[in-house]
């Protein structure tokens, strides 16, 4: 069994975020840089995959230098390798790029199972492992809060909002997990020794035959017009609960109509 | 003038609210065109007309309970081929999300996710990071797909009526490429959706137990008609499930009055919440960031204010 995790690095999702004023892209010096929370629950389902059975985890992704950190420290999980693809080029890129350069570097790799957190929590689209899966020609089998591989098949538990749908299909699939599926581990000491001399591989746009004139900023298919940050709200009234607290809020929500 | 092809939400032909949202959004870009997958139009037509769709392009057909997404998003490619859409409107859902994306790739068009707002020119409104910045951008190849945020703007009736057009549906190799073996419904509360909700009363850190939420927080959430929240210091210490959890990594809520009770109010959870309308908030700790939110604030305990307000609000019915 080869699984493929594919990661992102975000801003730590408990600090402010913030766009560059100068292109509108991320500002990623803003905060501190981590693996996307979401991904390691996909890291922890790829290694008990492997771990009930046999085979190698891989991490792979997409990003400025900074991000091999990101690569080693989800390797240091207990995966075996990583796949770093960083070029200039890919400078603000958007979701459709991001999935043709995911696409183009997994092709061919001949692994079983492709695995992403269901969204990055900077970005929040919830789009790429679809358009991943739609690339590569793969069963989309993604928003899963339990797999199993089972042979050549695999059946998930797909979220929905009234309960879950049990989805199968055949492998290589690219598959999403939600957050919650497990509880992701801490790297040991061991691993994370041996994060440090696993193989990695760090790929360019030319090295996995793309073209620089179809990612990033400047190719993208949408464009920022303008941001501005919310305007602070006014304050509102707040007042100290003296036995009255219950009725000034029940006032309140009269005035507002609510009740 | 050009059509807008929107995505109707529905379980079984019972409409989502955000679809007729949606179809009163396309009616300020062009023409309102629904587009009705699966099983269940019949009943849908004349609603989905009154809302101002001209006309419901219908497909149905099992594929669509039987496998994953594809389906639809097959039935919206060809359409966009075959109409040259000026927009392609789809629910901010789950599914909404995974459908404009793979839309996107398949008609090679820009998508934009998690709109509040699209301009007759259409231009996206976006509030990023949790509502701390408002985006304005646009797709700038193709035809535009757009998933677009329920709540964002206020169904109207136009007492209008719709065309019927069937088309087509196909099950591709890419769609039958998952099968959809069973459908479980989990335990519903009678609760409004969280995702949908007007009125969302959550609880966080100040609850202090799981019995807190059963008595506190959920007869409050009944007495307003409400959806339950939680904040991710709720959940991550079991009181109440995560699915209810309001913030960065759980649920993003845009509601007319959020009430906030026991939340301090971090990044996590404001990110989640704070595009709404009103803002209501109970907290011990006068400091806590929360109150910058609020509309109407009370200092003070949440286990003698709450069941208080409570007993008010039912008093009232």
């Amino acid at each position: 069994m080869k699984i493929c995790v594919c990661v992102k690095q975000v801003p730590d999702s408990w600090a402010e975020k913030k766009l560059t004023a100068s292109d509108s892209t991320l500002d990623r010096a803003a905060a501190d840089r981590v693996v996307n929370e979401l991904d390691e629950y996909a890291v922890e389902e790829a290694l008990r995959i492997v771990e009930a059975g046999e085979g190698e985890v891989t991490i792979l992704s997409m990003g400025p230098d900074e991000a091999a950190d990101s690569v080693r420290k989800a390797i240091s999980m207990g995966a075996h390798a990583g796949i770093h693809i960083s070029d200039p080029a890919l400078h603000g890129s958007d979701a459709l790029a991001t999935s043709l350069v995911l696409a183009k570097a997994l092709e061919g790799r001949g692994f079983d199972l492709i695995m992403f957190g269901s969204e990055s929590t900077d970005a929040r689209m919830s789009v790429v492992p679809a358009m991943v899966s739609a690339r590569l020609g793969l069963p989309q089998m993604t928003f899963a809060n339990k797999v199993e591989v089972s042979g050549s098949n695999l059946t998930i538990h797909r979220v929905t909002d009234y309960g879950y749908d049990e989805v199968q299909s055949s492998l290589p699939a690219v598959v999403s997990v939600v957050e919650k599926t497990n509880e992701p581990r801490y790297p040991s000491f061991k691993n994370i020794m041996a994060a440090k001399k696993a193989p990695m591989e760090t790929l360019s746009l030319a090295d996995i035959g793309l073209d620089a004139a179809t990612v990033g900023l400047a190719n993208a298919w949408s464009e920022v017009k303008d941001f501005a940050e919310r305007p602070a709200k006014a304050k509102g009234t707040v007042i100290t609960d003296e036995g009255n607290g219950a009725e000034k809020i029940e006032e309140f929500l009269v005035t507002q109509k609510f009740i | 003038m050009s059509e807008v092809l929107v995505l109707i939400e529905h379980s079984e032909g019972n409409i989502k609210k955000v679809s007729l949202e949606l179809l009163a959004m396309a009616a300020g870009i062009g023409e309102p065109s629904a587009v009705f997958v699966g099983p269940g139009a019949d009943a849908a037509i004349a609603t989905l007309g009154d809302h101002g769709a001209k006309t419901v392009y219908v497909a149905d057909g099992q594929a669509f309970l039987d496998h994953v997404v594809v389906p639809t998003v097959d039935v919206l490619a060809k359409l966009v081929a075959e109409k040259s859409p000026a927009a392609v409107l789809i629910p901010s859902s789950a599914d909404g999300k995974e459908i404009a994306g793979r839309l996107a790739v398949a008609i090679d068009s820009g998508v934009i996710t998690d709109a509040v707002a699209v301009s007759a020119d259409v231009v996206a409104t976006q509030n990023v990071f949790g509502g701390a910045t408002i985006v304005h951008s646009r797709v700038s190849k193709g035809t535009p797909v757009i998933t677009v945020r329920t709540n964002s703007i206020a169904p109207v009736q136009s007492g209008g009526s719709a065309t019927r057009v069937d088309v087509a549906a196909e099950v591709s190799a890419a769609a039958g490429a998952t099968k959809v073996v069973n459908r479980v419904s989990v335990q519903k509360s009678g609760r409004p959706d969280l995702s949908e909700a007007a009125i969302v009363v959550s609880g966080g850190r100040g609850v202090g137990s799981d019995e807190g939420f059963a008595s506190v927080i959920e007869p409050l959430a009944d007495s307003l008609g409400a959806a339950v929240g939680a904040s991710r210091a709720a959940t991550d210490a079991g009181w109440y499930p995560h699915q209810f959890q309001v913030g960065q990594t759980g649920k993003t809520v845009s509601p007319q009055l959020y009430v906030a009770n026991g939340i301090s109010g971090a990044i996590q959870h404001r990110a989640g919440m704070q595009t709404s309308k009103t803002v209501v908030v109970v907290n011990k700790d006068a400091d806590a960031p929360i109150f910058d939110l609020a509309d109407f604030g009370v200092v003070g305990d949440l286990h003698s204010v709450v069941p208080d307000l409570t007993a008010r609000v039912n008093a009232r019915k």
